[in-house]
């Protein structure tokens, strides 16, 4: 089977320096993947390459489900099938939590509004937001907006789902909401890709963990084999500098 | 006594009071098709300077640099007395709406891209990311932020553009100026002016006290 994501020779730099080394990486429909690493490792740049927020290198090729990701007209496709959550939700202030999940849906897929309207309600009933979508983002905690940015980003039904470390910027009584909602979407089969801290949620819910470091995949394979039998030193002392206290 | 004769005669100006409206009547239209013209090429050239292709936004920066640089009374001179040895005339309401709207677009211009600028990048990426459009992702997402931070100082704009257009009475202008200096000397007394300025201050001062209370709001409130 064809895998949906299909990273080729992925490489990244900023001026003199190279944030990611020549990635292969290949990603089956409904795997949940769990990127691990320091900060710096280029985890986020390389979840970010995937809907080309950050441009990358020529050499390299990205083709998510059939669509080489470039820039050009292809690109808004690829966009409108890829879903990203944010570390700071980027939820839009002056929008409703309703409109901020209809938006995208009207605009990009031509849905009629009380189509987009029905759906919206659904996705917040889903992520346990529905009795505040009348309200605006500055008035929910944290916890609730990065709520709000899954069920926007699911709004679009893509076929990825990219989460950019989606619970760093939580008070911690806020991350368990979250991750659950993240669990229950994992189970429905989505594929995603997550960036994250949370070795707990990656042991759990991960098909496969990815530990990267210095722009490069160190290792990767099952929770159980990268969280109890890690091969590679650099993951073993990554993991005891955070597991360890 | 004297005094009040000279600056505020109110016969003098109970006569000339009809002729006065009938400026202010030409002083707001000048400044009103300036503004709303302004407004359209400024938010254009920002956007083009911004996101243009090529050479555009270099072009657009040069246009901005010189029209902030000229005096609008030499700009609007040059368009009523100067642009007619090449064939190019204008009326006096159209030279005064030229010379005006083509330094306030410059002015406005600025205004909308520091707006666009002061929008949190995430914004933007959130849009691109959702496969949002160009157009949509302004229309929808980034100007709607950018116009509530802009609404100050485009006011403080429309303010000068109204002083300014005191200006085109330089060009034959039948504006409230013109018509003050007019009736000044046909009543060979200066009250005339003193009505003219005190007309300028009742129509300015409620936009000056608004700019005032909208940088307070905005200031103390930092949530969008």
């Amino acid at each position: 089977m064809t895998p949906l994501i299909k990273i080729s020779n992925l490489k990244k730099a900023y001026g003199a320096f190279t944030v990611l080394h020549g990635i292969d990486l290949d990603i089956s429909e409904g795997e949940v993947v769990c990127v691990i690493g320091p900060s710096g490792s280029g985890k986020s740049t390389l979840i970010r390459c995937i809907n080309r927020l950050e441009a990358f290198s020529d050499e390299s090729s990205i083709i998510v489900d059939g669509v080489t990701v470039g820039p050009g007209k292809a690109l808004a496709k690829v966009r409108a099938e890829v879903g990203m959550v944010f570390q700071s939700f980027n939820l839009f202030p002056h929008l409703t939590v309703l409109k901020n999940v209809m938006l995208a849906p009207m605009r990009v897929r031509g849905a009629k509004p009380a189509e987009a309207e029905r759906k919206a309600r659904d996705l917040l009933t889903r992520v346990g937001i529905a009795t505040q979508a009348e309200k605006y983002p500055g008035k929910l905690s944290g916890g609730q907006q990065q709520r709000v940015a899954i069920a926007r980003a699911l709004a679009m039904e893509p076929k990825v789902m990219l989460f950019d470390e989606p619970t760093s910027a939580l008070d911690p009584e806020m991350v368990g909401e979250v991750l659950d909602v993240m669990k229950t979407l994992a189970g429905t089969g989505v594929t995603m890709v997550v960036v994250t801290h949370e070795m707990g949620f990656a042991r759990q819910v991960a098909d496969r963990v990815i530990f990267m470091d210095g722009g490069r995949i160190v290792e990767q394979g099952t929770p159980s084999e990268i969280f109890d039998n890690p091969r590679e030193d650099r993951t073993r002392s990554f993991l005891r500098s955070v597991l360890d206290h | 006594m004297n005094l009040v004769n000279t600056f505020f005669n109110i016969p003098i100006l109970i006569d000339t009071f009809p002729l006065l409206l009938s400026g202010l009547l030409v002083t707001l239209e000048i400044g009103v098709t300036s503004i709303v013209a302004g407004l359209a090429g400024g938010l254009f050239l920002a956007l083009v300077r911004l996101y243009g292709p090529g050479p555009v936004p270099f072009l657009s920066k040069i246009y901005i640099d010189i029209f902030r640089s000229i005096p609008l009374l030499v700009l609007l001179i040059i368009v009523y007395y100067a642009l007619p040895f090449v064939g190019i005339r204008f009326s006096p309401f159209v030279s005064a709406v030229v010379a005006l709207t083509l330094v306030s677009a410059a002015y406005t211009a600025e205004i909308f891209r520091a707006g666009i600028e002061a929008i949190p990048h995430g914004q933007f990426e959130a849009s691109q990311a959702l496969g949002l459009s160009g157009r949509h992702m302004m229309v929808d997402v980034i100007l709607p932020q950018a116009i509530k931070i802009v609404i100050p100082p485009l006011t403080n704009n429309c303010i000068n553009v109204l002083k300014d257009t005191a200006l085109a009475s330089v060009v034959a202008m039948p504006d409230l100026l013109k018509q003050a200096t007019q009736a000044q000397a046909l009543a060979a007394n200066p009250t005339p002016l003193i009505g003219a300025a005190l007309i300028y201050v009742a129509l300015l001062w409620p936009l000056v006290a608004i700019v005032a209370r909208l940088e307070k709001r905005f200031g103390k409130d930092k949530r969008p």
